[in-house]
């Protein structure tokens, strides 16, 4: 579903993707791996069109991505849920939930507010309350409620568990399957490297701007090589 | 989606309201004269109100809206004799393009913040030289549109009509101001205002609604200006471009709520009321008038950081613990 070949891309004369190549299919769940400062922001920022590669194609569903505005890649059917829960803190719960579906599926709001709702019980208790004062785990979920609001096809994660306590974590991941099971193909950037690899199908590892492996979570889970790298075991 | 009220923001509405009825009653020229006066500044700090208050853009230059509303409308009327209301067009569209052109500018560049500020303060400044220096704009001496009252030059003889004229157009303004709220378009500017990443992220094009907001604003400052120039008949550089005017358009909303309806005219009303009353007490010192409004500034930034509208809403039933909105 989405094609990304030999995209380099950087800021100003900072060159941080080296040359990248990946792929997601429909309804899978893809971990991009790395630690801080290697590119995974980048990456995400290069597909939801904030940054223009300098170099590559990336084609979604056959369209290519390059050059078209962020509110126009939001059409098409990604959305990104950006790192560190921006939140629109002063709007009510619900307002933040019904600005996600006005550059897309705004026909079937209210249909989707349920859905969502129905996934994060604890959004629906709050609905009325100022977004602000939603503990940090409640505006994560909450952030990516808003960008459900637009019913992706390919949702953007990056850094979900950034910041939670470790039940909250555990929480998030449940609700990173829950989501995929209703058939949303989901890029999730991690740097949980053994929880994200128990819910993604595949993964990529990411190291100086270059893809340094590939390939099925469950062969990566057990890599000599990967453990060294992230665990130090 | 209209929310109800609180009772102290419907008591705050109701005293507005009667006191702009009552002016009808009171026959004093003074009062009318004030309030007119008030009410241009209202439709001015509603212009302030799209930017400021919504979209959380706050400029520190609306007289660069204001003038050139006003400039153009007098430009065309002395030096081409064109029909008032055509030149209060000309001058409501090229108000618009003028924010909108700065708005371009400064957002392409991703200005922001205070930075914002300074460039519309930056560009009020040229703008006033410019109008000083250039013959074509009067110069130093400004411009006189000749008096001819009638409702063809916008000029009215009887001040009665004139205020229920000016009335009318803060009520339109204010219907506008309250579709663009509850639009899509006021939606944007506020998700623009509370985290533009974000509003970005949802494929919102911030680039757009900003630059939108600012001419929507400059259709707005230009209507005031060209409003100030029909009842006075005359303007110049300092009158049109001058700070003060920029200061007098973001500190009626400031003090009323920014990004409310009725904030910006309540706001204005009050502030209005205050400098008049200390003129009035304290025999006419010059200048008075603005060392109350930053005091009343101050005390409105400490303690009602939503303004009148944000202070009434805590108050009665549905009374809102945040009221943010209102």
């Amino acid at each position: 579903m989405l094609e990304i070949s030999g995209v380099r891309a950087g800021y100003g004369s900072m060159t941080v993707l080296q040359g990248v190549d990946m792929s997601i299919k429909a309804g899978e769940i893809v971990a991009l791996l790395g630690s801080n400062g290697v590119g995974k922001t980048t990456l995400n920022n290069v597909i939801s069109g904030f940054i223009r590669p300098n170099a590559g194609t990336l084609t979604f569903k056959g369209v290519p991505l390059t050059g078209k505005k962020p509110a126009d890649i939001v059409a098409l059917g990604i959305a990104h849920v950006p790192e560190g829960r921006k939140i629109f803190p002063n709007l009510s719960v619900a307002e933040n939930l019904s600005l996600g579906a006005f550059r897309r599926a705004g026909a079937n709001r209210k249909q989707n507010f349920e859905r969502i709702c129905a996934i994060f019980p604890k959004l629906r208790q709050r609905l009325n309350q100022s977004a602000g004062t939603l503990s940090g785990g409640e505006q994560q979920m909450l952030a990516i409620g808003r960008g459900l609001m637009s019913e992706p096809e390919l949702l953007i994660l990056d850094e979900p568990s950034l910041g939670l306590s470790p039940i909250m974590v555990e929480e998030m991941f449940n609700l990173i399957t829950k989501i995929n099971a209703e058939g949303v193909a989901i890029l999730l950037v991690e740097q949980n490297v053994m929880q994200s690899l128990a819910v993604a199908g595949r993964a990529y590892v990411i190291e100086q701007g270059r893809f340094v492996m590939e390939g099925a979570a469950a062969d990566l889970i057990s890599d000599k090589q990967l453990r060294q790298a992230y665990l130090g075991m | 989606m209209m929310k109800l009220n609180s009772t102290g923001q419907v008591v705050l509405i109701l005293v507005a309201v009667a006191y702009l009825l009552g002016v009808y009653f009171i026959s004093s020229p003074v009062w009318m004269g004030f309030t007119i006066n008030a009410l241009i500044v209202a439709v001015l700090a509603l212009s302030w109100n799209v930017t400021g208050g919504f979209g959380g853009l706050s400029s520190f230059g609306h007289a660069v809206l204001y003038g050139t509303g006003a400039y153009t409308s007098a430009i065309l009327q002395v030096t081409y004799g064109v029909n008032a209301w055509v030149a209060l067009v000309a001058g409501i569209a090229m108000a618009a393009a003028v924010g909108g052109f700065i708005g371009a500018l400064a957002f392409r560049y991703g200005v922001k913040g205070s930075y914002f500020a300074l460039v519309t303060l930056a560009f009020a400044e040229v703008f006033r030289i410019c109008a000083a220096s250039f013959d074509f704009a009067g110069g130093g001496s400004g411009l006189q549109l000749k008096l001819a009252p009638g409702i063809s030059n916008i000029q009215f003889a009887d001040r009665t009509v004139l205020y229920t004229f000016l009335l009318a157009i803060v009520v339109l303004v204010m219907l506008l101001t309250a579709w663009i709220k509850y639009s899509r378009f006021g939606a944007y500017l506020v998700a623009v205002r509370e985290n533009e990443d974000a509003a970005r992220a949802l494929g919102i094009d911030t680039y757009r609604i900003k630059v939108l907001a600012m001419a929507v604003s400059g259709a707005f400052g230009g209507l005031a200006g060209v409003l100030y120039l029909q009842l006075w008949l005359f303007i110049d550089s300092s009158i049109a471009y001058g700070s003060s005017v920029s200061i007098e358009a973001l500190i009626g909303p400031i003090i009323g709520g920014a990004g409310t309806v009725w904030g910006p005219v309540l706001g204005t009303l009050g502030l209005h009321l205050i400098g008049e009353g200390a003129k009035t007490l304290l025999s006419n010192a010059p200048g008075l008038n603005f060392v109350l409004y930053a005091v009343v500034l101050i005390c409105a930034l400490r303690f009602m950081p939503n303004g009148l509208v944000g202070l009434a809403g805590r108050i009665g039933p549905f009374a809102k613990k945040e009221s943010k909105d209102a």
